[in-house]
């Protein structure tokens, strides 16, 4: 088995501009991860196809993670004027304070391919694609036409995290209905009420019922 | 949206199910088969259009058990999820909780005592056995055999079933795996009835391809029907005993070692067709195979502890870090995908189900093919709807 940063090297040796970074697992079972640019996905993981030292053909698992918006606490040091009273005099003095200040990480939605080669029994190489954010950006293409393995599997993490994979030939829910609005395994899902135990919907069930729907449409 | 409105465009690319054209004749006829029809084994429905007897498009439509098994695990805790391992297919809960238990193990860096992997081992193969006899019983009753051969699988499937109930205290949901070994011991007497049901189950395999391997029925109906080439099985990710149907040489066991498997000898059954017939032959055979490795395991188990005494029950708090782990299940390849924040609860929890990802090619194989031989090429695929659905 080549190590992640042999992969890393001949992917780049062999795509311009390929941008892969490496993704460290600090767990024992050490299953590093190389970051692919979306850009350049498609020609990355065919060249992890059909690269004859390499010869990931068999994708084995695709899924995605949701990453929220990360709030950070940073201890940071700033100098402020303060007005002290020193000996009876009113003074203004300079005074270095630490103040916690929080900074927003943006989040991101995030698909795993886990590789390995059915031709060299090697394996498991993991690759990763994140999106831009978790609302409006979240386009990647999809590694469908190069693993054929990857076609429900896509789906299943379109229908529940919310991911569109440009370029999938049938990119339709496979799991929910069609109807449904949503992706349950997104982190911030509400659960609906759940209204059909209730004998009939009435004051407040009713009231919760209503807001939940107006919500939704 | 019917299908019939659906015109089928040619794809670029190799690995696209085939566009066929209908001959023009008369009209195309949709048909749901299922949910409720009795060989998809569960709620399953696939929506086919068929030219008098051919079928031209096929879409299968999933997610009528569909509960969020993954959603349910990432509230709850690690061992938490253990027990709930034995509902995705409920034919293996031991295969099951051996995936999940594996995963887990990586996860943290867990070593297993030798007792109890040789533990996992029994169990693990005789739900093998107990599995595929079911399924070619399954695939038999599906071609109009009502009845008597799966009745002889069962009857063989219930033995196996007893010494799970006396070893966990259940059938099916066995909830028997911790991460570092195995919840109780295996006792003597009960190790003796498994040499004994082991002993007689050559002469059930010896019995049940006596009776169908070379029947002229099932011969017509099954070689020929429903191939799968070996370069689209690895492409779409085909796993288990129908990926080495196709004569695709690749077995978890051989080729990860994961266990002890590294430890017994045992040949890896291979087809050359591809064809229904050499999924039901490569299931036979791979029970003869479990044999082997049962009679081996069942002499060379050693005594000892079967939890590791570090394993860490309650409290358990992996590290941040991310693991996958996979075994070689009865229907494929079965796989977590774990990944860890610090906390008790799995940030992300994944399960690999082989059976919706061996559906994949359904289409491509029915295309084509007569509309009663869907139901055969669907029965050799061998899937369990919990696992599809989760």
């Amino acid at each position: 088995m080549r190590t992640v940063e042999e992969i890393k090297a001949a992917i780049e040796a062999a795509v311009p501009d390929a941008g892969v970074t490496l993704v460290m697992n600090p767990s024992p079972a050490a299953q590093h991860s190389l970051l692919l640019q979306p850009e350049k996905a498609v020609a990355v993981a065919t060249f992890l196809r059909d690269s004859p030292e390499l010869a990931f053909d068999y994708l084995s698992n695709v899924t995605g993670v949701d990453w929220l918006d990360k709030e950070i606490a940073e201890k940071v040091k700033v100098t402020k004027s303060v007005t002290k009273t020193v000996d009876g005099v009113e003074q203004t003095v300079d005074e270095t304070v630490e103040e916690t200040q929080k900074r927003v990480e943006p989040g991101y939605l995030e698909a795993v391919y886990h590789l390995y080669s059915v031709a060299l029994k090697d394996g498991p190489l993991v690759i990763r694609m994140r999106t831009a954010n978790r609302t409006d950006k979240i386009e990647m293409p999809s590694l469908t036409p190069v693993w054929r393995g990857a076609e429900f599997q896509e789906r299943e993490v379109f229908d529940l995290y919310g991911i569109v994979f440009a370029g999938h030939p049938d990119l339709r829910r496979i799991l929910m209905w069609d109807g449904f609005k949503d992706h349950p395994m997104r982190k911030d899902y509400v659960e609906p009420d759940d209204f059909e135990y209730e004998p009939t919907a009435h004051d407040e069930v009713l009231k919760r019922a209503q807001e939940r729907q107006a919500s939704r449409d | 949206m019917s299908l019939l409105d659906t015109k089928p465009e040619h794809i670029e690319g190799w690995n696209r199910p085939p566009v066929i054209e209908p001959d023009g004749e008369g009209e195309l006829l949709e048909v749901a088969m299922g949910p409720h029809h009795p060989s998809t084994h569960g709620v399953f429905r696939m929506d086919v259009a068929l030219d008098g007897e051919r079928v031209v498009r096929l879409k299968p439509v999933f997610g009528y058990l569909h509960r969020n098994h993954e959603k349910i695990a990432e509230g709850t805790t690690y061992l938490a999820s253990m027990p709930y391992t034995d509902r995705l297919d409920y034919f293996c809960s031991l295969s099951n909780n051996w995936a999940y238990a594996l995963a887990v193990e990586k996860l943290v860096g867990q070593e297993v005592p030798e007792r109890a992997q040789y533990i996992r081992v029994i169990l693990a193969e005789l739900t093998r056995i107990q599995n595929h006899a079911s399924t070619i019983g399954f695939l038999l009753q599906e071609m109009g055999a009502s009845g008597t051969p799966l009745m002889y699988a069962f009857r063989e499937r219930e033995k196996i079933l007893d010494l799970f109930e006396s070893l966990t205290g259940s059938r099916m949901m066995c909830n028997y795996m911790r991460f570092g070994g195995c919840r109780v011991d295996v006792s003597g007497p009960w190790l003796a009835a498994t040499r004994k049901v082991v002993a007689g189950l050559p002469a059930f395999v010896d019995e049940f391809e006596a009776l169908l391997s070379s029947n002229e029925i099932l011969m017509a109906r099954c070689q020929g029907v429903g191939v799968l080439k070996p370069a689209l099985a690895v492409n779409a990710s085909i796993s288990g005993p129908m990926l080495r149907a196709s004569g695709v040489n690749y077995d978890i066991r051989k080729v990860d070692h994961y266990g002890i498997y590294d430890r017994f000898k045992f040949r890896v059954p291979l087809g050359d067709h591809g064809d229904i017939y050499d999924r039901y032959m490569v299931r036979v055979l791979e029970m003869r195979e479990s044999i082997g490795i049962l009679n081996q395991a069942l002499k060379e188990i050693p005594g000892g502890p079967i939890m590791d005494p570090k394993a860490k029950l309650r409290g358990f708090r992996p590290k941040a870090g991310e693991a996958y782990g996979r075994i070689e299940a009865p229907k494929g390849e079965l796989g977590f995908y774990l990944i860890s924040d610090g906390s008790p609860n799995p940030y992300r929890y994944r399960v690999r189900p082989p059976s919706l990802i061996n559906l994949t090619v359904l289409e491509d194989m029915c295309l084509g093919q007569n509309v009663a031989d869907v139901v055969l090429i669907f029965g050799s695929v061998d899937i369990v709807l919990g696992e599809v659905d989760r």
